[in-house]
């Protein structure tokens, strides 16, 4: 079960960010902008390795002490931002995966609707109710 | 199978009854109509851009985004591989198809060469669209030396 989900556009800006309400939010805004440093290196890492596989999960991008965080990249640079509990016993690797492969699917779908503008944020309810099923229920 | 023939015969429309409403016959007017066409086609590559490719692992370079262009792109839109891609490896691509499903059904030769270019608009669109989802910025055109078999020029910016 995901804390924060964020969406960022290939020129890094938030697309779309939700966070868990009770904790302060802000301290999530700042994770997800530190993950995508990291998420840089390893898209650069990517390009200069003549690695014959090009994965789009990126994996765990850094662990802190309460928290994980997970990046996954799309083929049109739209990078997605995954935070989890630490505390939360071993999320499988297949989970995190499944749960990207959905995020993906929905996000297709958003970019796939003609009232979408590419480059604005993302106000699609039927995205917001997969991201909300995606986080944890803590009322 | 009868997917295909849908989008041919909206296709047929669209571009009919843009020019069945325009009152102006200049070269101002046409243009327009032009630029309406391939805008459309612009935002239905921004949203194939997403969806097709979604399986399939990153692309290392510009080669790669191109023959994705000329195979699984060609092959969802129009049932089919584009017939041949040449380059100049400075940035430049020529994609050529040697019987272009939306020109088929006009003519096989010189007849209609003048009505030909509103009947790529939209593809240059598309091509355009894709490519930019994917992250390379282009100018994409399209000429017709005789029906059915046109070539359509992909001018890579460098910004």
């Amino acid at each position: 079960m995901a804390v924060c989900v964020a969406v960022i556009a290939k020129e890094n800006y938030p697309l779309y960010i939700r966070s868990v309400p009770t904790e302060n939010e802000l301290k999530f805004h700042y994770m997800v902008h530190t993950s995508l440093d990291v998420v840089d290196e390893k898209i650069s890492a990517m390009g200069k390795a003549l690695v014959d596989q090009r994965e789009l999960y990126l994996g765990l991008l850094y662990p802190t002490e309460d928290y994980k965080v997970y990046g996954y990249v799309t083929n049109s640079r739209v990078k997605f931002v995954m935070v989890v509990d630490s505390s939360n016993t071993a999320l499988r690797d297949n989970e995190i995966r499944s749960m990207f492969r959905k995020l993906h699917n929905s996000y297709t779908d958003v970019m796939c609707n003609p009232f979408y503008n590419p480059g604005d944020r993302i106000q699609s309810r039927t995205f917001d109710s997969m991201v909300t099923s995606m986080m944890i229920q803590v009322c | 199978m009868a997917d295909a023939v849908l989008f041919e015969f909206l296709h047929t429309e669209m571009v009919a009854e843009l020019w069945a409403r325009d009152p102006d016959p200049g070269p101002g007017g046409q243009k327009m109509n032009l630029s309406v066409l391939e805008g459309m086609g612009f935002r239905v590559g921004q949203a194939l851009g997403e969806r097709l490719p979604r399986e399939m692992l990153a692309f290392r370079e510009e080669l790669d985004v191109l023959k994705f262009l000329c195979k699984d792109l060609w092959v969802a839109v129009f049932q089919k591989q584009m017939d041949s891609l040449r380059t100049n490896h400075q940035g430049t691509y020529v994609l050529q198809d040697n019987s272009f499903p939306l020109l088929i059904r006009m003519a096989s030769g010189l007849q209609y060469l003048e009505e030909a270019p509103k009947f790529l608009a939209f593809t240059c669109g598309l091509l355009r669209g894709t490519l930019s989802t994917l992250g390379v910025k282009s100018l994409v055109t399209a000429s017709v030396a005789a029906l059915p078999t046109c070539k359509f020029q992909v001018v890579i910016q460098k910004s």
